[in-house]
């Protein structure tokens, strides 16, 4: 079962990268083996939980040991302007005897007890690692407890060991296919109504993006899954249209939107001022291709030549800060790409990008932008980035939390793209925000002090105030 | 781990906001005690992942840790490649001196061999014989986080230290449970050379996790306890055994080495500190020092000041075993009554709490028992239940993601207890007052039991109630 699941989301037609490959690479799946001793990053599990976490009012049950909830639970930034049970953390906590004795009937009693207490629209009930290995039939479980106890209870089958994050995002789109989308209808619809695919709330990102959306007159009939709310996810079928943002993890399911009922799907990112300009103008024009009234299109150019000169003339201050100041830019992914114009526009230089996750495509992309001389390394070491921070080759480095320590113990400015941060960079406002961000570290006071050398270090004939090295 | 099971289990078959980490995390911890070590998950990459994250939110710092990255397919027919890859890999980019093998749910419920893989592993690998391999058995599916940093620490005393012949005059072993924070080994290590001593600690956090600034970039962990030193523990005239998950290890190293140990349940707390004091007089023959004498002081003098606002308050702690063992026996010193101590597993200390209830649960355990308590002294997970029953609560414990310095924080030692009673007494304090002027009508200094009300949010935010 799971494994037909897996070649079907590993031959993805609506992906670009999938279809350049050859039959026999397409077989063996889009994940990288991983090198034990060398690797990092999330299982699909993780994957599965980034993706379905946000939908904010309904329950989150992980059947595991407590490893694969009780090291994890409450650590993402998603945000929710209703519900906050999704922050609640449920877990089965399987013990000795349950995995000796097998875990249904305690699954079944978790998720009974969640659904007296909590009363949640669904439960999501997380297959993992273990009960996966004793075959603990976590689907046959959901579909009894969803007929007993009258509630959509979904089995979410992505346990870690089958593969990367981004796989457990795909699963998780399947997920949603098999057992929630179409399986509601709204009270009413509009011409207007899209579906987001891919946007999670991080930092409440989508708030930056709503209020034009909702001034243009286009409205969000559900979003996969930021901010979400179940009946919302699951009457996703009656949009118009589906925009996918961050498109290699879940473009099956825009995808297999279309193919199941008939909704036109584009890919788009809210980063960066064309691209968010292009985005919108996309969602009129193809919400219009479906018989949306036609004003919309002047509206959203009216908004987009409003915005496109606010956020010019807010980012002009910081052009003269930001003149010849140098960055360093690790995201790998497209979605740091569409911010890159926008950054240059307000004064920085961007000096070289890791491309490790990046596609060929991204890749001659890069190259055409940038011109052959830009750095684009593939597989750079911590210890390689470490000297290059060390040599001021860059005076900013920007990346996920994971490379956080290397440019601040090399004691070089670094600010965070990925999904810890506390600060929304989606739309317009977002930034000005990151240009806000990127300021503040640069100015603060105290990347003078703390390159100082200590009292003990100093040569007899150095100065307290002499400038020191890389300062 | 799991054979006592005389305080009553939370009864709920869904774990709720777990208070519980596992095993291998607690392992992880230990070995970032050592230098230039790299902790391993044998597992799949998530469980390496998850646990990576939380220290380093913990400890803002850098975590070196690995994973065998087993998938369906190795899950199935056996890890030992991919271990002894792993191990050869790390053993390649990195050259570290000791590498720390922690199992996993996956690689437990297969049953994979350890003993066995490390007797082929060192077959295979002759060349290899210089690193140091240390295994731990550490089940998810069993015990938890003092219980993997037990079977790290016991394996480390197992695999590195030697017996010796020689006794080196005031050399001291000690035994450093996972409820001592590097802040704390920090404040002992001084405590302990102001006799004259000189301290071997296992693990030490202190100079691995407070916040290094390294010259280079290292990919394993930054100073810790070298291996030589913990091989010549042998050779040290006493072993202070900190903790009762510390026992196993002190067994072993006793075994090996018959250097006696003393053992402390806590250090936290006049009569604790004054124990320690005195045990570390008589080792080294020397007076007590002049600031330590001053310490106890203030710390007397603090306890008097302090006493009004402790008195009878009604507390509900949930932490790790010992930790919470050393916090409610203070706070029950400071006349403050534990009105619940919630534990996320059985284990043989909770014998000897001193509380109303007590019990092994999670966070919304703590939720429903603290309902009309004054205080929750917890993790940071404790905070979106404190805020949804508006109790104020005081951070204590890992993961603490939510405050800078929660590496730092100093317990221990009549310094340290002063330190933990301040900080929790202006708790009280700024209640007391804050609220007076804000007029929320709460009502303090109450008998206890007499159904008193509190506010659902303060608006000044100072007590912590409103922290979400």
């Amino acid at each position: 079962m799971l494994q037909e699941k897996l070649q079907d989301v590993f031959n993805e037609p609506g992906c670009s990268t999938n279809q350049a490959k050859s039959e026999k690479e397409r077989k063996k799946g889009c994940s990288k083996a991983l090198k034990p001793g060398a690797a990092a990053g999330g299982c699909a599990y993780d994957g599965a939980m980034i993706a379905l976490q946000p939908i904010a009012d309904a329950a989150h049950l992980v059947h595991g040991p407590i490893a694969c909830l009780g090291n994890s639970w409450d650590n993402r930034g998603t945000k929710s302007s209703g519900s906050q049970l999704y922050r609640t953390g449920f877990t089965t906590d399987m013990s000795e005897l349950d995995i000796i004795h097998g875990g249904e009937k305690k699954l079944y009693r978790a998720i009974k007890e969640i659904v007296q207490q909590y009363d949640p629209p669904a439960v999501f009930v997380y297959q993992t690692c273990v009960p996966a290995m004793i075959g603990d039939d976590i689907e046959a479980v959901c579909k009894f407890a969803a007929k007993k106890l009258g509630k959509p209870v979904i089995p979410v089958m992505a346990p870690g060991f089958v593969g990367s994050k981004n796989l457990g995002n795909k699963l998780a789109g399947e997920t949603l296919l098999d057992h929630v989308i179409g399986t509601v209808e709204p009270e009413v619809t509009t011409p207007t109504d899209i579906c987001i695919v891919g946007e999670y709330n991080l930092a409440g990102e989508l708030w930056l993006v709503k209020p034009l959306l909702d001034e243009i007159g286009i409205r969000i009939l559900s979003c996969i899954s930021g901010d979400g709310r179940y009946n919302d996810v699951a009457q996703a079928h009656r949009a118009r249209l589906t925009m996918v943002v961050c498109s290699q993890a879940l473009v099956n399911v825009g995808r297999k939107m279309q193919e199941r009922w008939g909704i036109p799907y584009f890919e788009g990112s809210f980063y960066g001022v064309s691209d968010m300009s292009d985005t919108l103008r996309t969602m009129a024009r193809m919400l219009v291709e479906r018989g949306a009234d036609k004003a919309i299109i002047d509206r959203t150019e009216g908004v987009i030549a409003r915005e496109e000169s606010r956020v010019w003339r807010r980012l002009e201050p910081y052009k003269p800060r930001f003149d010849g100041k140098r960055v360093l830019l690790f995201t790998g992914g497209v979605k740091s790409w569409s911010m890159v114009t926008a950054l240059e526009g307000a004064g920085l230089t961007i000096v070289g990008t890791s491309t490790k996750k990046s596609t060929k495509e991204d890749k001659e992309r890069i190259k055409k932008m940038k011109g052959e001389e830009f750095h684009q390394w593939d597989d750079l070491k911590p210890r390689d980035i470490y000297k290059m921070l060390r040599d001021s080759e860059a005076d900013i480095m920007m990346s996920g939390g994971r490379s956080q320590f290397i440019a601040l113990k090399a004691k070089v400015p670094w600010l965070d793209l990925n999904q810890e941060r506390h600060t929304p960079y989606a739309g317009y406002d977002g930034i000005v925000n990151l240009c806000e961000e990127i300021d503040k570290t640069l100015s603060n006071p105290i990347w003078r002090q703390v390159r100082l050398a200590a009292p003990w270090d100093l040569k007899p004939d150095a100065r307290p105030d002499a400038k020191p090295v890389g300062a | 781990m799991g054979t006592i099971q005389r305080f009553p289990h939370s009864a709920k078959a869904a774990s709720t906001n777990p208070l519980k980490m596992s095993q291998p995390l607690g392992a992880a911890l230990a070995f970032l005690g050592v230098d230039r070590c790299m902790p391993l998950f044998h597992g799949s990459q998530g469980c390496t992942a998850f646990g990576l994250v939380l220290l380093v939110r913990h400890f803002r710092e850098a975590i070196p840790l690995q994973t065998t990255a087993m998938d369906q397919v190795s899950t199935i027919l056996g890890g030992y490649e991919n271990l002894e890859q792993a191990v050869r890999t790390i053993h390649e980019r990195n050259a570290p001196a000791l590498i720390g093998v922690a199992t996993t749910g996956v690689t437990e419920t297969k049953g994979e061999d350890m003993a066995g893989q490390y007797s082929l592993f060192r077959q295979r690998n002759p060349a290899l014989a210089g690193l140091k391999l240390v295994f731990a058995n550490t089940p998810d599916f069993s015990g938890g986080f003092e219980d993997g940093f037990s079977a790290a620490v016991t394996g480390i005393v197992e695999e590195v230290v030697q017996p010796s012949d020689k006794t080196v005059k005031g050399q001291i072993n000690v035994l450093a449970g996972c409820h001592l924070s590097p802040g704390d080994v920090e404040e002992l290590r001084d405590i302990i050379e102001s006799f004259g001593l000189s301290p071997i600690f296992l693990p030490d956090l202190s100079l691995s996790m407070s916040g290094r600034q390294p010259d280079d970039f290292t990919a394993t962990s930054l100073g810790g306890v070298t291996v030589e030193q913990i091989a010549s523990m042998g050779a040290s005239e006493a072993t202070l055994v900190i903790g009762e998950h510390m026992r196993v290890a002190a067994a072993a190293l006793e075994l090996k080495t018959d250097v006696r140990s003393v053992f402390f349940d806590r250090l936290t707390g006049l009569e604790a500190s004054d124990r320690l004091v005195r045990t570390l007089s008589e080792l080294s023959g020397r007076p007590v020092p002049a600031k330590l004498r001053r310490q106890r002081e203030t710390l007397v003098d603090g306890m008097l000041d302090g006493h009004f606002f402790y008195s009878r308050k009604r507390i509900a702690v949930a932490l790790e075993p010992d930790l919470l063992y050393a916090v409610t026996s203070f706070l029950a010193d400071m006349g403050a009554e534990v009105i619940a101590a919630v534990s996320p597993t059985q284990t043989a200390v909770l014998e000897k709490l001193k509380a109303a209830t007590v019990m092994v649960g999670d966070h919304s355990d703590v939720e429903t028992l603290a309902r009309d308590a004054d205080l929750i002294v917890s993790n940071s997970h404790g905070r979106q239940g404190a805020a949804r029953i508006g109790v104020p609560l005081h951070r204590m414990g890992l993961p603490m993601f939510d405050r800078l310095g929660a590496g730092l924080k100093v317990h221990v030692g009549y310094r340290g207890t002063r330190e933990l009673l301040f900080e929790i007494g202006n708790l009280f304090l700024s209640r007391e007052m804050d609220h007076d002027e804000h007029g929320h009508g709460h009502a303090h200094g109450h008998p206890h039991g007499d159904g008193h009300e509190h506010g659902q949010h303060c608006g000044s935010g100072s007590c912590g109630c409103s922290a979400g």
